[in-house]
């Protein structure tokens, strides 16, 4: 076997060093009975060119040759190609935790600029790196807010993203933290109005998605004197990062979860992307995940470590911040490279096209008869649209035309089931864009 | 460093020193050399009513953290603001400035209870042997 | 001393500052296509008051430094590329190269969650084959892929658990967990709505059946145990405690965060475990990246299926694959979209390379424990002396008497060319060396480590002081943690002000 670094002759001798006779006898202590007596039923083994042709088949019965209007969460990007020929530097990808920070500090220092980058992106003080995702991240952002007040409610906007809400209660259920949703209003934005009254002083957290689910920009400014004047502290999700690009950062928040799939991570089917909390100083002590800080060595050189680990599991066990340990570092590093690259000017100027592009697809769908824009708040790059029929007729009329639809707001929201949530990034062309209006245009005005 | 004889000492290593109604707790110099380099301490709010034997705060080093155990029941009325920004003051200082908490008892009668600066010292001794054994 | 180091010499490396620390206004390393559409007017689209003008403090740098900074970087670690890895429990295998690369082909790596399962049959039978090979490995009957991570696996796992019990009319309050589990294991147990009780492990570093069986009350939901346990010793009566739990109604979880000890050996389902979790990132080779992603697929028993998490995946007519949302019983979602696939296409890759020749991988991960085993028990104390499986466990002890200890050794291996053994764990053995060589090492690798570790213990009683003060050959000593931890440094600031000692 081409990974296995031993030859016949070499397992013999090191198994007579030992000082036994076969390899079974290294399994003496497993019980007889309970030793397998056949080899695994399993495929392969394979050459590598059996494994490239495997799933080379498998991709081909996917979406290859389609263009998208998904967005809902997942977000595609460009990507530069420095960035993967950086995080596959095996000095990067086959290195463990930097737990030993002498022959780590490559890691550690390239988790300290993240921490850095999103300090910047999202106008807070403090953030992790790393948690496992936006879903998550939001999640654990709320069980940190129940740790800084000790009280046991939270208020979650149905303008968050709605698997992102399911996530937080699943871990809810059990802790006895008890989940509110707050309703939308005709703008697309959180119920000020609604979430006035429902915040009582059991609240510990009020959680906002901005853009939010619908691509509705959010303003956390107003929503933050609000909930900080209730105790409560306000949590804002950020679903897709590019949009930190052109629109003002959530600082007001006492805490913002993000998702960092937008920079540089491939959309991949769900997985893996990398989430991040970031907060105020204060409540570092309640943060979860890891953190690298600098410090000096015995010889006053600048170095990394990771450090407040008594926050964690492996330290604190049931009393920990959170049961995290693995991380997302290898997508904090991709998030890293790909930020480095794009700076400044490129981050905006990024933002800036996504926000042309989708004000220019709108424009255009408009231009359908019987097409209108659902929430006329200001958005980023995505936007939700009625339909004068069923969305999964349009889609399934796009489908044919090599085009993968919008999301189906119906689907999490029964009250849009006409509407489509449609997303347009730098990546889609002018001449996708109108090949799609087209195609929703064909689709709605031909007859049934 | 000496264990002072005004101070009484429990079995979990915190020391209290009673001057009228209110005792004055922290930890002491043989905890603070087995925890290390303190980094972090919690303490409770002001208020806060402990009880005797259980926690009502914790001090960190760098990979431990140590739960600090009421030697005495009452109402918390001050906590060390100072350690803050200076924890060190445990390591350097512990039956001092590295003071925790001030405390109300609610039973004085409890503190006589607890081991004199002799007794805990002997105790230590024992701890130590058994961890060299 | 330097002709006891033999796998190692002092290189030159690079300095190299911050990222931020190199940045000058209007250098790019990055070009978009010019905005094919016409341009919004950001103030006019967003509204003043929502318009961002672009990130203060971004660097400004071009592409030749970019990929300079982070090459720089890069030298600065120790990687399983370099050679062994012996962090114990923590499986530090080769990665093969082949898995990366299929996990970036077109129509894998661009595949969007959302998009039609029509056009995602690729991904879905990836799935499958993985789901299937992971039962087959584990005798399970169902599986879930979807957490992202051992930790995340638990969770699902204890939730399961909870939704069973609940279904039977009482979720139950405790948790048994041994003295010597990974401190996830109470953390999780906590969030799972559970109290944790600990166990206390044997002389031998076994479960104590007859103490088992006083501790499991109707009130314990489960115990999770980790097998191999955590001082690589197998749990031998594993059979008698799924029986001792489930006579009490209770179930049994076990941490396969040491399967590489057992696969194609022996399967958990026929040990009586009622449902486990699988560490991608151990076991089944997925890069850890220096700490993630991973990925914790949970495998069960046919009695905790009905509570899978959402989406579950399901064969329809005609071989059609799909994602089935709904399920009345489930646990609800642990994580957005259906897992960490990026990692689940690796793992699957993996798998294939060796088909049943898993079996020889696992042989090769026990015979290098037991080879070092062999090679280092006259130096080293080893405290408990079960034959060892994957990993081995042995404590300073000995050198303790020089006043080194196992962090000094581990240390000064760093010298000598290697990445330090776990220190810190388990718990329950003081001063602990936890080796875990896994099936990668060729002999030569692991007679370089023996003849390092043995070097390391005879200047343990010659020169002391030598290995107290080590790593004396890195860019950095010994870094300040005491100070870090004090006062919280934890991102770049553009105070102008750059610490005195910027490289």
């Amino acid at each position: 076997m081409r990974y296995l670094p031993k030859s016949p002759a070499e397992r013999q001798q090191m198994l007579a060093a030992i000082g036994i006779k076969t390899a079974e006898e290294l399994f003496s202590s497993i019980p007889e009975a309970y030793r397998l007596k056949k080899p695994l039923n399993l495929p392969g083994p394979y050459s590598e060119q059996e494994i490239i042709e495997y799933f080379q088949a498998r991709a081909a019965e996917n979406s290859a040759g389609y263009t998208s209007f998904l967005g809902a969460g997942v977000y595609n990007h460009l990507r530069s190609v420095v960035t993967d020929t950086i995080i596959q530097r095996g000095e990067f990808l086959t290195s463990y935790t930097p737990y030993q920070a002498e022959i780590t500090q490559g890691t550690l220092q390239a988790i300290f600029e993240f921490q850095t980058l999103m300090c910047q992106l999202t106008g807070q003080e403090v953030a992790n790196a790393s948690m496992y995702d936006g879903s998550t991240a939001t999640t654990e952002a709320v069980l940190m807010a129940e740790r800084v007040t000790s009280r046991r409610r939270v208020l979650v906007g149905r303008s968050v993203h709605p698997e992102y809400r399911e996530v937080l209660r699943t871990y809810a259920k059990n802790s006895g933290l008890h989940v509110e949703e707050i309703s939308y209003t005709a703008m697309g934005t959180l119920d000020e109005k609604a979430l006035q009254s429902a915040l009582r002083e059991d609240v510990c957290a009020v959680v906002v998605q901005s853009p939010n689910f619908f691509g509705v920009i959010e303003s956390p400014a107003a929503l933050a004197k609000i909930t900080q004047a209730a105790g409560a502290l306000l949590v804002v999700a950020v679903a897709e990062g590019v949009s930190l690009g052109a629109v003002k950062p959530p600082a007001e928040a006492d805490i913002v979860a993000m998702e960092g799939q937008s920079f540089g991570l491939a959309p991949s089917y769900g997985g893996p992307y990398v989430g991040v909390v970031a907060s105020r100083e204060k409540y570092v002590r309640q943060m979860p995940g890891r953190l690298a800080g600098q410090t000096t060595d015995r010889e006053a050189r600048r170095g990394f470590v990771l450090t407040l680990a008594t926050r964690e599991q492996h330290i604190r066990r049931e009393k920990a911040t959170s049961n995290i340990c693995t991380n997302q570092a290898l997508c904090a590093l991709a998030a890293t490279v790909h930020l480095t690259l794009l700076g400044k000017e490129g981050l905006r100027e990024q933002a800036e096209q996504n926000l042309s592009k989708a004000h220019f697809a709108l424009a255009e769908l408009e231009k359908i008869p019987g097409v209108k824009r659902t929430f006329p708040g200001p958005f980023f790059n995505e936007f939700a649209v009625e339909f004068p029929k069923s969305v999964r007729i349009v889609n399934a009329d796009l489908l044919r035309e090599k085009i993968v639809g919008p999301y189906v707001l119906g689907t999490a929201y029964p009250e849009l089931s006409k509407n489509a949530l449609v997303c347009v990034t730098e990546t889609t062309t002018r001449g996708e864009i109108e090949r799609f209006v087209a195609g929703v245009r064909k689709s709605i005005t031909e007859a049934k | 460093m000496s264990y002072p004889t005004q101070f009484r000492y429990s079995k979990d290593h915190e020391w209290i020193e009673v001057k009228g109604d209110v005792a004055t707790v922290g930890i002491t110099d043989y905890a603070q050399s087995e925890l290390g380099d303190v980094v972090f301490v919690e303490m409770p709010a002001v208020g806060t009513q402990v009880v005797t034997g259980k926690s009502f705060g914790s001090v960190e080093s760098v990979k431990a953290v140590s739960d600090i155990y009421a030697p005495a029941s009452g109402e918390v009325v001050e906590a060390n603001g100072g350690l803050k920004d200076k924890p060190e003051a445990i390591n350097t200082d512990p039956h001092g400035t590295g003071w925790l908490i001030k405390m109300k008892l609610a039973n004085p009668a409890e503190v006589a209870a607890l081991m004199d600066a002799a007794a805990y010292e002997t105790y230590i001794a024992e701890k130590k042997k058994e961890a060299s054994a | 001393m330097s002709e006891r180091i033999k796998k190692a010499t002092r290189q030159t490396n690079q300095n190299e500052g911050l990222i931020f620390e190199k940045s000058s206004p209007g250098k790019r390393a990055f070009e978009l296509p010019p905005l094919d559409v016409p341009a919004a007017d950001p103030a006019k689209a967003l509204g003043e008051a929502h318009r961002r003008g672009g990130v203060e403090g971004f660097p400004e740098v071009s592409e030749i430094e970019v990929i300079r900074h982070f090459t720089r970087l890069s030298t600065w670690n120790y990687a399983i590329d370099l050679g062994m890895y012996p962090l114990g429990s923590c499986t530090m295998k080769y990665n093969p190269r082949v898995n990366e690369f299929v996990a970036r082909l077109n129509g894998i790596a661009t595949e969007h969650p959302y998009q039609p399962q029509e056009l995602s049959q690729g991904c879905l039978k990836v799935l499958q084959l993985l789901e299937k090979c992971l039962l087959e490995i584990t005798g399970m009957d169902a599986i879930t892929l979807q957490p992202a991570a051992g930790a995340q696996g638990e969770l699902t796992g204890l939730l399961l658990i909870r939704a069973h019990h609940t279904k039977n009319g009482n979720p139950r309050k405790k948790v048994l967990i041994p003295d010597s589990a990974h401190g996830t294991n109470p953390a999780t147990a906590v969030i799972a709505g559970y109290e944790v009780e600990n166990i206390k492990s044997n002389a031998e570093g076994q479960v104590d059946l007859a103490h088992l069986r006083e501790q499991v009350t109707p009130d314990v939901a489960a115990l999770m145990l980790t097998n191999p346990s955590t001082l690589g010793i197998f749990e031998q009566q594993i059979p008698q405690i799924a029986e001792v739990l489930h006579a009490k109604g209770a179930l049994l979880y076990m941490d396969g965060a040491n399967m590489n000890a057992l696969a194609g050996i022996t399967k958990p389902g026929d040990l009586g475990v009622d449902v486990m979790h699988l560490n991608l990132h151990k076991t089944f080779s997925t890069p850890h990246g220096g700490g993630g992603p991973g990925a914790g697929p949970v495998a069960m028993k046919k009695i905790l299926e009905p509570y899978l998490p959402v989406p579950v995946l399901a064969e329809k007519e005609g071989g059609r694959l799909a994602l089935d949302f709904q399920r009345k019983d489930s646990i609800g979602r642990v994580r957005a979209f259906v897992g960490n696939f990026g990692v689940l296409v690796r793992a699957l890759a993996y798998i294939l390379a060796y088909g049943p020749g898993l079996r020889q991988a696992t042989e090769d991960a026990v015979m290098n424990a037991n080879y070092i085993r062999k090679g280092l028990e006259d130096a080293f104390d080893l405290p408990y002396t079960k034959p060892s499986m994957h990993e081995v466990v042995f404590s300073d002890a000995i050198q303790k008497k020089n006043g080194v200890s196992t962090m000094d050794i581990a240390k000064r291996l760093i010298d000598y060319g290697f990445h330090p053994y776990t220190t810190a764990f388990p718990l329950i053995v003081p001063g602990a060396l936890m080796i875990e060589p896994t099936e990668s090492e060729s002999i030569e690798e692991l007679d370089l480590f023996i003849d390092a570790m043995k070097s390391i213990a005879l200047e343990a009683t010659e020169t002391p002081d030598l290995v107290k003060t080590a790593p004396h050959t890195t860019r950095v000593r010994r870094l300040d943690e005491v100070g870090a931890a004090r006062k919280p440094i934890l991102r770049w600031k553009p105070s102008g002000k750059r610490s005195e000692a910027a490289d």
